[in-house]
């Protein structure tokens, strides 16, 4: 457990990168993601970001959603930092 | 069940009720469609517009089934329209559809989530079947589901299907008519989120299940079954002020209790071959589909595509229409006796019907491509890539399809909208696309244009006429935008709107789905639009052929004169009654009375009639000028315009149609709602009057408003 966690948003994560849903900020938003199967401790990948910026595609609980990236800003992720 | 046993058996039973329910895309439409065949109706959920689709089935000699495919949800939490619905259908015993057995239908190769909703329908403790859809799809992965273990784990039966290719649909007919296994215990005890409110609840009230009382806690207003027994209502309310729960973090709990048993459940029996999926095609087309050059490319060809073809291609089916209902009413006239029933019949109620029929290739053909794109999974992309242009406006990634299509015509573009899943977003559409420039003001345009730039003059690559088509158009799509963000900042949102959305994996379109669609909306079109199109025709024939007292006799006697039938041929003769006599008739009456209100803009009562008859469909404003004006053949666009050229202002000794008001006109026909088929449509959509009566006052002030500033300026 040496290996270092850093906490971001969602709405922060680059292209390929991946985390595990740490928290929510927004319970109002949170209820929808969890029932889309963004639970805490799931691991979800950044996929693709629209032409424009905005919205963010990412894989979760094995299926592509997508989200604007407001919606992407309340849900905190932590990745683990190998090197 | 109340005699908690562990078997229901509905075998006895002569007609069986099934329901099917599923996440959006877990190919519940086409297990319906499979089981069903060509046994299906199409309507609405009673007093919303929720889609409703029912059908049924033969299971053998004796036992028949009927189906209803509730809507595609992702869970029973109540937060939208087709939620609520579901959850009423299935927990109300009392509700009209409620089933005797519910098809749960899952995607396979997407378990984990699909289990969320199953979980919660489990929970209900109904009888159910899970349809494991899409197995060849997890087959194809090289993967493994132990369907066996699945179904001792949550306690129903389950099999595995493949919809699409119609693998495991006689094994569902089967199994419903075999002892099924009542859901006996809870997936997650609800009692540890809820305490004992749960029990106090069902104190009050026999409900068979936790989750039906749980769900009370988040949504008592909305429970139909209480509507008859409001003192049980009355103690539950008292309950659950005493609780005062949370019920945001009761149903985040719920959530994530889940997931945990899911989670479990899905790790014991779902066998991965490998950590790569061919799934880097969805990924690759992706990578196409939604690029910031290709992709926008890709979706104008498309959208360039469709409205060519709804544009142009609609053009010869609706011409053969049109030449069917003349002959039609040729053959009533010659063959039925001259008369006030014969005359209502023609030109009210087959012209009427004409109206409606008329809009059948236009709808079909959108619907074809609509259900083509949303089949193969690429409407999701370009709601993806178009969502923060449209977003500002008020507006949803998928209004474009609608918007676009509006300028063909505003009718099956607003049946369109309903993929739009956001009522607000949707609501804006509806109200702005009648603004886009439809094919019906092209007539219009292009005669009043004739009088604004009298010879089609050409210098260099301009084209005047053109040029002014094409500024009209452009105005349209400013006003439809503009009127957007103005609706974004006046209306109150329903519901949050969010963009949470999935992306579903490509797959090839299904020509039955698509036929499906195409079939489904231009039955609802002809029957719930077509009544009041036809109604309203009624209506405006009668304004237009008849006027108070005997006026159109006196008009008739007048031309029967001998002096007249010298001075004119009969063609002539005719020519001038029908114009007298639309001038005599009620239409002409309200005409002449709207002047007052219409000087402002530079129109006469003469324009004042064409505006009241062209009510019925834009385009009659050509015929209306015809008959008016006494030209002597209707069709004939260019007699008309000569006409109304030479039309002096009475009072000003100057030509009607100068410059001011022909372009006052102009921009009076792009934003003016003079279309009740749209307005029949607008009500079907939204059921209710108030957004078409709302459409019809802001379209026709901000009419009103442009045609006076424009009018004042040019004069």
């Amino acid at each position: 457990m040496n290996k270092k966690k850093t906490l971001k948003k969602l709405s922060q994560l680059k292209i390929g990168e991946s985390g595990t849903i740490d928290s929510f900020t927004d319970k109002e938003m949170s209820l929808k993601l969890l029932e889309m199967g963004c639970t805490p401790g799931e691991t979800v990948t950044l996929d693709r970001i629209a032409p424009m910026g905005d919205p963010i595609a990412i894989k979760v609980s094995g299926y592509l959603l997508s989200l604007r990236k407001e919606e992407a800003s309340t849900v905190i992720v932590s990745i683990l930092n190998n090197n | 069940m109340e005699e908690n046993q562990a078997f229901v058996n509905f075998s006895e039973k002569s007609s069986l009720k099934i329901a099917l329910v599923g996440n959006p895309n877990s190919g519940k439409s086409t297990l319906f469609n499979a089981l069903t065949g060509l046994h299906q109706k199409t309507g609405n959920f009673p007093g919303v517009t929720v889609d409703k689709k029912t059908g049924f089935a033969k299971l053998n000699a004796t036992v028949t089934a009927d189906f209803v495919d509730l809507p595609g949800t992702y869970s029973l939490y109540p937060k939208s329209l087709d939620e609520s619905v579901t959850f009423e259908v299935l927990c109300n015993p009392a509700n009209k559809d409620h089933p005797d057995i519910t098809i749960i239908v899952a995607d396979a190769s997407n378990l984990k989530r699909n289990l969320f909703l199953v979980s919660q329908i489990i929970d209900l403790k109904i009888p159910v079947i899970l349809a494991l859809n899409m197995i060849d799809l997890v087959e194809k992965e090289g993967d493994t589901i132990d369907t066996a273990r699945l179904s001792e784990r949550l306690g129903v039966r389950v099999i595995a299907v493949s919809a699409r290719k119609k693998e495991g649909i006689e094994e569902i007919k089967q199994a419903l008519l075999q002892p099924l296994p009542v859901p006996q215990y809870d997936f997650i005890d609800l009692r540890k989120i809820a305490g004992d409110t749960i029990d106090k609840i069902r104190a009050v009230i026999h409900l068979n299940s936790d989750f039906a009382a749980f769900h009370s806690i988040h949504n008592l207003p909305e429970i139909h079954y209480l509507d008859d027994k409001p003192e049980k209502k009355a103690k539950m309310e008292a309950i659950l002020k005493a609780a005062a729960h949370d019920t945001n973090k009761l149903q985040s709990l719920e959530s994530v209790e889940r997931y945990k048993v899911i989670n479990r459940i899905v790790a014991e029996c779902v066998f991965e071959k490998t950590e790569v999926k061919s799934e880097t095609f969805t990924h690759k087309l992706d990578g196409i589909l939604t690029h910031r050059i290709y992709g926008y490319a890709i979706f104008l060809i498309i959208l360039f595509f469709i409205f060519q073809t709804i544009f142009f291609l609609a053009k010869f089916p609706m011409e053969w229409i049109e030449g069917l209902f003349v002959i039609i009413s040729q053959w009533a006239t010659n063959s039925l006796p001259a008369g006030e029933f014969t005359n209502l019949l023609v030109n009210g109620i087959i012209a009427g019907l004409s109206g409606v029929v008329v809009f059948v290739p236009q709808i079909a053909l959108l619907f074809a491509f609509i259900a083509i794109l949303e089949d193969t999974g690429y409407m999701a992309r370009v709601s993806f890539i178009m969502d923060k242009m449209m977003r500002r406006f008020g507006l949803n990634g998928r209004s474009v399809i609608p918007l676009v299509s509006g300028v063909a015509c505003a009718v099956p573009a607003i049946m369109s909208t309903r993929t739009i899943s956001s009522w607000k977003e949707r609501i804006i559409t509806i109200m702005v696309t009648p603004l886009m420039s439809c094919s019906a003001r092209l007539p219009v345009y292009t005669l009043l244009i004739s009088l604004v730039v009298p010879q089609s003059k050409a210098e260099g690559f301009f084209n005047y006429q053109g040029l002014i088509l094409m500024c009209l158009y452009l105005i349209g799509f400013i006003a439809a935008i503009s009127a957007a963000f103005v609706f974004k900042i006046i209306l109150k949102a329903k519901e949050k709107s969010y963009f949470i959305m999935e992306l579903p994996v490509y797959r090839s379109p299904q020509w039955k789905t698509v036929t499906r669609v195409m079939f489904d909306k231009v039955k609802v079109f002809l029957f719930d639009a077509g009544k009041i199109i036809v109604a309203i025709s009624v209506i405006l024939w009668f304004l237009s052929s008849h006027a108070p007292g005997n006026r159109m006799e006196t008009i008739e006697k007048k031309y029967t004169s001998t002096e007249m039938t010298l001075k004119y041929s009969d063609a002539e003769r005719n020519v001038k009654i029908s114009s007298e006599k639309l001038e005599a008739s009620y239409a002409g009456i309200l005409g002449k009375s709207l002047e007052p209100a219409i000087a402002p803009l530079g129109f006469d009562w003469k324009i004042g009639i064409a505006l009241v008859t062209s009510f019925a469909a834009r385009e009659v404003f050509v015929g209306t000028m015809a008959t008016i004006y006494s030209a002597d053949n209707k069709d004939n666009s260019q007699t008309v315009r000569d006409k109304m050229q030479n039309e002096i202002n009475t009072k000003t000794n100057l030509p009607t149609f100068t410059m001011a008001v022909s372009v006052s006109l102009l921009i009076f026909y792009a934003f003016a709602m003079q279309c009740m088929s749209t307005l029949a449509v607008v009500y079907r959509e939204t059921k209710s009057w108030k957004w078409p009566a709302l459409q019809f006052l802001f379209m026709g002030t901000l009419a009103y408003f442009s045609s006076f500033i424009v009018y004042h300026i040019l004069k």
